[in-house]
């Protein structure tokens, strides 16, 4: 028993180093395919990764007009996403992080940074900066509560906010077919999207001027600042991959947690973020990006997916 | 040494009378208001929040009669323990704003606003606040509800010289009676049933539903329009912003929540029986205050204005949590009850300390820059960082953001929503999910609304002069604004203990506590059971602290380490000024356009009438100006017009009117 629980705290500690490693490489295997699917070659897998250490390497230039908040900012976007990642479980079922946060404590960690990224957007005083932070609240604020609710939907099945009991109802379930379930799984998705900043929201790629959200924000920065901010966002994207592949095709998760039985987890999870990755580059290929007006429309559409999912679960599939 | 219960608050309340009466002298002796009224004030804050957690702790309602009152009825007070939790959050918010208030007063003294005015009808109106709490009978609470209204509106009116202001404390009166006769007329259904205006026979009363309902609904209707909730909530941004803003922080802050006290005394202790349409109904006024709260206050170019309609946000919060309570409590689950009433009063001290803070942070940026439009302001954070820190946390507690106190209480609303399954009534089961909807959308649009706020005048470049000559105010303002903020910080990382306080008045009015809300010891909030959800907020904060730092001295070597300054990129463009930034009101634009329906928005050019150069106005207004107001106001003037008909001039037509007056008087006695 006291085995397990060191393993158990292992796991807890050894999860965000794997990610921290992992979320790069999740970044540039999308754009390797997205690459290809493009008839490009495209960059290696680890240009991401090579990236981070250049910036870090590289001096940082702070504007004059910044305030002491825009050098802070970095550091709390990047540790309020490392311990929300820290609380999803990624290889073992049974996380102790996850009693300490639960999982409306990691949408608010996410808020949290989001607030810090916004914030930081605005210190400049430059217009894109503004408009950046304008856009990513907007999208924000019609995206968490439909991430809540898709959410919530898992806990009022699982009769639990804890995401490690969460997952370990929907293994012991075994494979059942909830409509709920379903429409919370679509309404995420569409969430991810809009909330990692990938197209048809957002574009990852661009810095045209009138058309970024989440660039727009980091504009003004560079050298480590910048490789924070940056490390953040690819942590987010592994953050949300995490919660698709692991709350709702838990399969392959470490009961207990062993060295062989974690890596072979880890093998397993790293195999659905990869296929969940390449339908990303997919999707992204096929679509355009909508213009920023569109975007409610597509998230009235996640929140309204994820209502019905909550509906349906309480008026049809609450245990009476 | 033992001091009967009731002597601490009986000394708080006679501290706050006795500065009100100093004050007087201070027209001529402006020193008489710092050396003397505000320290007595403070001194009443700290035997209030002395009262308030003695009682906490120790339990135990202490009644007493007071020699006053009418003959045959004295008045009662007691000190149980909801009174005493709202004596901790008033006397808390006091200590702050006395300590803030000379250095704000300070322009005051020279000025044509009457000092002693001022100082008398505040003392008056924290002591009447103090008594409504106490008060255990119908009459004593009355008498000092009114004053606590009446001691307000001439706070509201102080600067009457404007006639806005004046046109404000007119709403605010007119409300403020409304609401009071509502009130009265549910004591009344009270009293009669229960024969006696004292509390103890009310609570005795039986009550058939309907004269239940009725008494129910005179009281939500009467307490929620001094709580501010949708639709009577017109009066609330407009008089609370006038008023001097540590008088708004009192507004705002305390007699909201004294009303939401009222609410609680009254529903919960003295008319008991709560039935399901009764939660039902405070629900969904609570979500829709929430809700329209907040767009509203998204839409505020005016600091004050903004932080008002948030507090209709807020209020709505909480009795999200108060409808909440009642649904469970109706429907039999008394557990989940608690739960809920325990998110809703620790919500209610939460929102008194950092809305507090708001509007005392608000107060300095005025002091430092006699401007209360966020479009006129910005960079305030690097002129005033002391200010600017101290409000940031006001401003990450009110986006209910981990690890403060505000996503604490918040935290704890959604973990009783979330027990919406249990219940039996499917309508119940998914009515109560759609409020947490609107729960989190609120929650979503407060932090956008926060940012907002906070970016535009306190980061980026100033953009009016008067922002670009502001400096840090005096010691005492940052001390009120940091002790709020430390407050707000330590609720939020230790809410167990606080929690195991409130979790006594649930026990007092509905028979059962939260036995597993510490059941893992005083670190881990567990509500329902450590298996349902748990959340340690002090592991949370920590684990921030840690990582933030590792990664901050992992990347203080090497040579990278020095900084340097330069200009801003801007992707190259190189014409920057402050009148290139974004605006407030361009950055709630986008909002506007997609929750326009809400609202009203006129925006289009206007020429000047002296043929100046034509300007975009965009303006904002409540839908319920014209649909509720307008109206009421339209058919009372046509009320008035009709009856002036009956006045003719003669003599004899008066007469004849006062003698078919008392003919029809005596055939309904008859």
């Amino acid at each position: 028993m006291n085995e397990q629980v060191t393993g158990y705290w292992l796991a807890t500690l050894l999860q965000p180093l794997v990610l921290l490693l992992a979320a790069p490489l999740l970044v540039g295997w999308i754009k390797r395919i997205k690459s290809r699917l493009q008839n490009r070659r495209g960059p290696a897998v680890m240009q991401p990764l090579r990236d981070l250490r250049k910036l870090f390497a590289k001096q940082p230039v702070v504007a004059k007009t910044a305030s002491p908040l825009f050098r802070a900012a970095p550091y709390v976007v990047f540790a309020s996403t490392l311990l929300a990642v820290t609380s999803v479980p990624l290889w073992s079922i049974w996380l102790p992080s996850t009693t300490v946060a639960d999982v409306i404590v990691l949408v608010g960690l996410l808020g949290l940074g989001r607030f810090f990224l916004a914030l930081a957007g605005m210190d400049v005083g430059t217009a894109f900066g503004g408009m950046g932070s304008s856009r990513e609240m907007l999208v924000s604020a019609l995206a968490e509560p439909a991430m809540l609710m898709a959410v919530f939907t898992l806990a009022m099945s699982a009769h639990s906010t804890n995401l490690s009991s969460i997952v370990a109802f929907n293994l012991d379930a075994g494979v059942v077919l909830r409509p709920s379930y379903l429409f919370a799984l679509l309404g995420l998705i569409l969430v991810a999207i809009a909330e990692t900043g990938r197209i048809p929201v957002d574009n990852p790629a661009t810095h045209l001027e009138l058309t970024m959200i989440h660039e727009a924000m980091i504009l003004e920065y560079s050298g480590r600042h910048l490789a924070l901010m940056e490390w953040a966002a690819q942590l987010k994207l592994a953050l949300y991959g995490l919660l698709i592949a692991n709350l709702f095709f838990p399969w392959g998760l470490a009961e207990r947690f062993t060295p062989l039985e974690g890596l072979g987890a880890l093998a397993l999870v790293g195999g659905k973020l990869l296929l969940l990755g390449a339908l990303l580059a997919v999707a992204e290929t096929t679509l355009a990006k909508m213009r920023l007006f569109r975007a409610p429309q597509f998230l009235n559409l996640a929140f309204l997916l994820t209502l019905l999912g909550l509906l349906s679960n309480v008026i049809l599939e609450s245990g009476l | 040494m033992s001091i009967a219960p009731l002597t601490l608050p009986g000394m708080a309340i006679l501290a706050s009378l006795a500065s009100a009466l100093i004050a007087l002298g201070s027209g001529r002796a402006p020193w008489l208001m710092r050396g003397l009224c505000l320290p007595l004030l403070a001194l009443a804050g700290v035997l209030a929040a002395g009262a308030g957690v003695g009682v906490l702790n120790t339990g135990g309602a202490a009644l007493t009669s007071l020699p006053l009152g009418l003959p045959g009825h004295p008045w009662m007070i007691a000190l149980d323990r909801l009174s005493g939790l709202f004596m901790l959050l008033i006397g808390l918010v006091v200590i702050a704003v006395s300590v803030y208030a000379p250095g704000y007063l300070r322009e005051y003294e020279h000025g044509e606003d009457s000092l002693p005015a001022l100082g008398f009808f505040s003392g008056v109106f924290i002591a009447a606040m103090m008594a409504v709490v106490l008060a255990a009978d119908a009459f004593g609470f009355m008498v000092c509800w009114e004053l606590m209204s009446l001691s307000s509106y001439f706070l509201v009116a102080f600067q009457h010289q404007h006639s806005a202001n004046r046109r404000a404390a007119f709403l605010y009166l007119l409300m403020a009676h409304i609401g009071g006769l509502s009130i009265l007329l549910g004591y009344a259904v009270l009293a009669s049933h229960g024969g006696g205006l004292g509390f103890e026979a009310m609570r005795d009363a039986a009550l058939t539903p309907a004269w239940a309902t009725l008494a129910f609904a005179l009281a939500f209707l009467g307490f929620g329009m001094k709580a501010g909730l949708v639709p009577v909530h017109a009066w609330l941004p407009e008089a609370h912003p006038v008023a001097p803003s540590h008088i708004s922080a009192l507004m705002s802050g305390v007699m909201l929540k004294v009303a939401v006290y009222g609410f609680v005394r009254f529903c919960f202790d003295l008319l008991g029986n709560i039935q399901t349409s009764w939660g039902v109904t405070v629900l969904v006024v609570g979500a829709v205050s929430a809700l329209l709260g907040v767009l509203l206050a998204l839409m505020q170019t005016d600091l004050k204005r903004m932080l008002a309609y948030s507090s209709v946000e807020n209020v709505g919060i909480i009795f999200i949590g108060l409808g909440l309570s009642m649904v469970f409590a109706a429907s039999g689950a008394p557990t989940l009850a608690a739960l809920a009433l325990v998110a809703a009063l620790f919500h209610s001290l939460n929102h008194a300390l950092f809305k507090g803070l708001m509007f005392l942070g608000a107060g300095s940026v005025i002091h430092a820059t006699h401007q209360r439009n966020m479009e006129q302001l910005g960079g305030l954070l690097r002129r005033m960082p002391w200010t600017g820190l101290f409000v940031l946390f006001g401003a990450l507690a009110l986006s209910s953001l981990p690890p403060l106190n505000g996503f604490a209480s918040e935290w704890l609303t959604f973990q009783a929503a979330l027990q919406a399954w249990s219940l039996h009534n499917g309508l119940l089961r998914s009515l109560i999910p759609i409020t947490a909807a609107m729960l989190a959308l609120t929650g979503a649009l407060a932090a956008a609304c926060f940012v907002r706020a906070y970016g535009i005048s306190f980061l980026g470049l100033a953009r009016g002069k008067s922002a670009r000559k502001a400096r840090e105010t005096g010691w005492g303002m940052r001390a009120a604004l940091g002790l709020l903020a430390v407050l707000c910080l330590l609720l939020g990382v230790l809410p167990t203990p606080v929690i195991q306080w409130i979790e006594g008045i649930p026990r007092e009015l509905l028979g059962t506590g939260l036995p597993h809300a510490t059941q893992h010891g005083w670190l881990w909030l567990t509500p329902v059971s450590p298996a349902t959800a748990s959340y340690a907020p002090l592991w949370l904060a920590l684990g921030l602290a840690l990582a933030w730092g590792l990664t901050a001295l992992l990347l203080r070597r090497g040579a990278v380490r020095k900084i340097t300054r330069g200009n801003a990129w801007d992707c190259g463009f190189g014409t920057r000024n402050a009148r290139t930034q974004y605006t407030a009101t361009a950055f709630s634009q986008p909002f506007g356009r997609v929750f326009g329906m809400l609202f009203q928005v006129d925006a289009g050019l206007r020429e000047d009438e002296g043929g100046g150069t034509p300007r975009y106005l965009s303006q904002v207004s409540d839908h319920f100006w014209g649909w509720l107001y307008a109206p009421v106001a339209r058919a009372t003037l046509l009320g008035g017009r009709l009856a002036s008909h009956l006045q003719s001039g003669h003599l004899r037509h008066y007469l004849g009117w006062t003698l078919a007056t008392l003919l029809l008087l005596l055939w309904m006695i008859s």
